[in-house]
């Protein structure tokens, strides 16, 4: 065996790769549990890759066979249903982890220098996640997969100039049809080979700078030395075989939940597959109510909230995409001089219990039917997402001076803030009632005042942060 | 010029060194934009996908006042609606409320530049797709108070992102969608026959 390894390390790194990497990796020691989902996350894409090669070896991806190859899989396969409910199931749980592992991210300030570009690597694995899940929705040709996919590559036509053409390049023809479902089966089975490769780059990104914990400090900054080795921060212990088995008791818990939902409730009520999805794709009709899957209606409820505007839709789209786009700049919008949510104060706390909130009711908005006073809602908790992001500097710097592209955000905020309450008592014909009006401009200059004024008239004091990991 | 009257100083050899690395990545990226355009290209409508758009023939004979006909044409669905003499008196008083009243915006044929947005005056012709994001939106031919709104003249209801339009298919104001319905280029081919696909003939 040892003449094997000997053999093996001469011709491939195997033995300092093995070291490196897992077990004199140093991690913290007070990893709590946030800390769960990075490793789960990475199980789900494992389970997700398996059961899509199963599934691919009997899903026909034609317009006019789709459908009934699902429906053949649920029926005559055997353990079919099970693989296609792994996989749906999957999909969502695959969301569900990745918004608590970013969740955790934010709360202890992990995307913060040196970490910024484990973030950004991140935040592109979400990304091709959403690609993928929306490539995948087509796939069973129900009329939620066409009429999803119908509304998702429209967006794409909003653009000026070059939206026609791009839509249809990206549809292979003027409508979603058999070309569109057999290319997004193509991409489907490809992009888990690229997110598999991004998840390479994040982990290596990762074990170049360490690990953050819940304090927010820095092991290798502290004191040295700990029981396996002289060199390696007091503060760390081994990735193996600690947080090999930490992670294992995660995995066995969270497949308990994951199977109970695939054996009890693979729907979800609607949430994880949608009612008119069990109707084959009909091109003429609309279903009575369009909402995509829940881990897209935070955006959705973005894009309906914005109003046409110079005869063009462009606005909701461009919304959505900042939406996203902002959490890449995340890392340079934090100035607060602690890293955790441990040591920051008060305003802070307040920003980030909203952030949730308001990315929750907005997913709540997104499955709802549009009527005035949810779309009054729904611009009201668009704009606080935004201000979340564009006040970060504001409320995040303890004290320090604002630097100019911080005053330009704040300069923004209020003017966004003025065009909404402008357009809600003037521009909007028909709109909501005086009551909604003034609670909503009330709120609304309440937020901007608590995140981006106040924190500037009295900077927020930050905690000490002690030298050494607390529990 | 022989190599041998270059005297090989190291500057020299740096410059044509550069030079051949300059040329190879040019030729090198100039290859792959090249093979780009015929990859990129293949994903673009196939010929069979641009065929698949001939005119289709609709019998309105058997169309009643009120009613609606779906038939789908280039695969997406197009109505054909018989108005009422009361639906067509309404769109008159509705300019105050539409972005478009007068139908400016380039979402029909000439033909079908008026006030009702048809050929003939009953008879809308209207391609049932939102402009917004695409849904197609439901006939809604009720009058007075609905669930969505409060003074409903008749019209189509996009139920994705609650676009409204008119019974001519012209977009209210204060809804996401931005454009009035389109208007399939038409023509009659007798008074019970329409051809959807192809322009009427000037007259």
């Amino acid at each position: 065996m040892k003449a094997l390894m000997q053999w093996i390390d001469e011709r491939f790194p195997l033995s300092s790769v093995v070291r490196e990497h897992i077990t004199e990796y140093y991690a913290p020691k007070n990893f709590n549990f946030w800390y769960f989902f990075g490793s789960l996350a990475t199980l789900v894409l494992v389970l997700q890759i398996v059961t899509g090669i199963l599934l691919a070896m009997n899903y026909k991806p034609d317009a006019d066979l789709a459908f009934a190859s699902v429906e053949y899989i649920m029926r005559d396969v055997w353990g079919g249903w099970f693989v296609r409910y792994m996989h749906s199931t999957g999909a969502s749980m695959f969301f569900v982890v990745i918004y608590l592992h970013m969740f955790r991210a934010l709360m202890y300030g992990s995307y913060r220098s040196p970490r910024e570009l484990i973030w950004i690597i991140g935040m592109v694995i979400y990304l091709a996640m959403m690609v993928s899940a929306f490539l995948g929705y087509l796939l069973p040709w129900g009329q939620m997969s066409y009429w999803g996919a119908q509304v998702i590559v429209n967006l794409f036509e909003t653009l000026p100039i070059i939206g026609g053409p791009l839509s249809e390049w990206i549809r292979g023809d003027y409508v979603i049809s058999d070309i569109t479902l057999n290319r997004f089966y193509a991409l489907h089975y490809l992009v888990p080979f690229i997110l598999a490769g991004l998840v390479f780059l994040h982990l290596v990104a990762l074990h170049k700078t360490g690990s953050n914990n819940p304090d927010g400090i820095e092991i290798k900054k502290g004191p040295k030395g700990n029981r396996w080795s002289d060199s390696a921060p007091k503060d760390g212990i081994p990735f193996h075989p600690y947080y090999t088995v930490k992670d294992l008791l995660g995995a066995v818990v969270f497949m308990a939940i994951f199977l109970a939902i695939v054996f009890f409730m693979p729907e979800m009520f609607g949430f994880f597959i949608e009612k008119p999805n069990f109707e084959p794709a009909n091109p003429l009709k609309t279903p009575e109510h369009i909402a995509p899957v829940w881990y897209f209606t935070p955006y959705y409820a973005i894009l309906r909230a914005i109003p046409s505007f110079a005869g063009t839709q462009v606005w909701g789209v461009l919304a959505m995409f900042i939406s996203i786009a902002l959490f890449f700049v995340l890392p340079w919008l934090d100035r607060s001089p602690v890293r955790s949510v441990r040591y920051k104060g008060p305003t802070t706390r307040l920003a980030l219990g909203l952030f949730v909130i308001t990315f929750l009711v907005l997913g709540w908005l997104g499955i709802q039917p549009p009527t005035t006073s949810l779309t009054i809602m729904s611009q009201f908790f668009t704009l606080l997402y935004m201000l979340f992001f564009l006040l970060f500097p504001c409320f995040s710097s303890a004290g320090q001076p604002l630097p100019l592209f911080a005053k330009g955000l704040l300069a923004i905020s209020i003017f966004s803030v003025l065009a909404t309450i402008v357009y809600w008592w003037f521009l909007w014909s028909g709109g909501p009632t005086f009551t909604q009006k003034i609670s909503y401009t009330a709120l609304t200059v309440l937020v901007l005042y608590l995140l981006g004024i106040k924190p500037l008239i009295k900077p927020e004091l930050t905690k000490t942060v002690p030298e050494r990991l607390t529990k | 010029m022989t190599d041998e009257d270059v005297e090989m100083t190291e500057e020299n050899v740096n410059t044509k060194r550069r030079l051949l690395t300059i040329a190879t990545t040019g030729f090198g990226l100039a290859g792959a934009a090249g093979l780009a355009v015929p990859f990129a290209g293949s994903l673009l409508p196939s010929e069979r996908a641009k065929a698949a758009g001939a005119p289709i023939e609709v019998d309105i004979s058997k169309l009643e006042p009120g009613q609606q006909v779906t038939v789908e044409w280039r695969g997406k669905p197009v109505w054909i609606i018989q108005r009422t003499p009361e639906a067509l008196e309404l769109l008159q008083g509705m300019a105050d409320r539409l972005i478009d009243p007068d139908s400016n915006s380039n979402q029909q044929p000439e033909y079908a530049q008026n006030p009702t947005r048809s050929i003939r005056q009953d008879i809308l012709v209207l391609v049932g797709i939102c402009t917004h994001l695409g849904c197609s939106p439901q006939y809604h031919p009720e009058i007075g108070s609905v669930t969505f709104d409060e003074d409903w003249r008749g019209g189509f209801l996009c139920v994705c992102h609650g676009s409204k339009f008119d019974l001519a298919g012209r977009v209210y104001a204060g809804v996401p969608a931005p454009n009035n319905l389109e208007v399939p280029p038409h023509r009659y081919l007798d008074d019970n026959r329409i051809l959807i696909g192809l322009d009427q003939e000037a007259s």
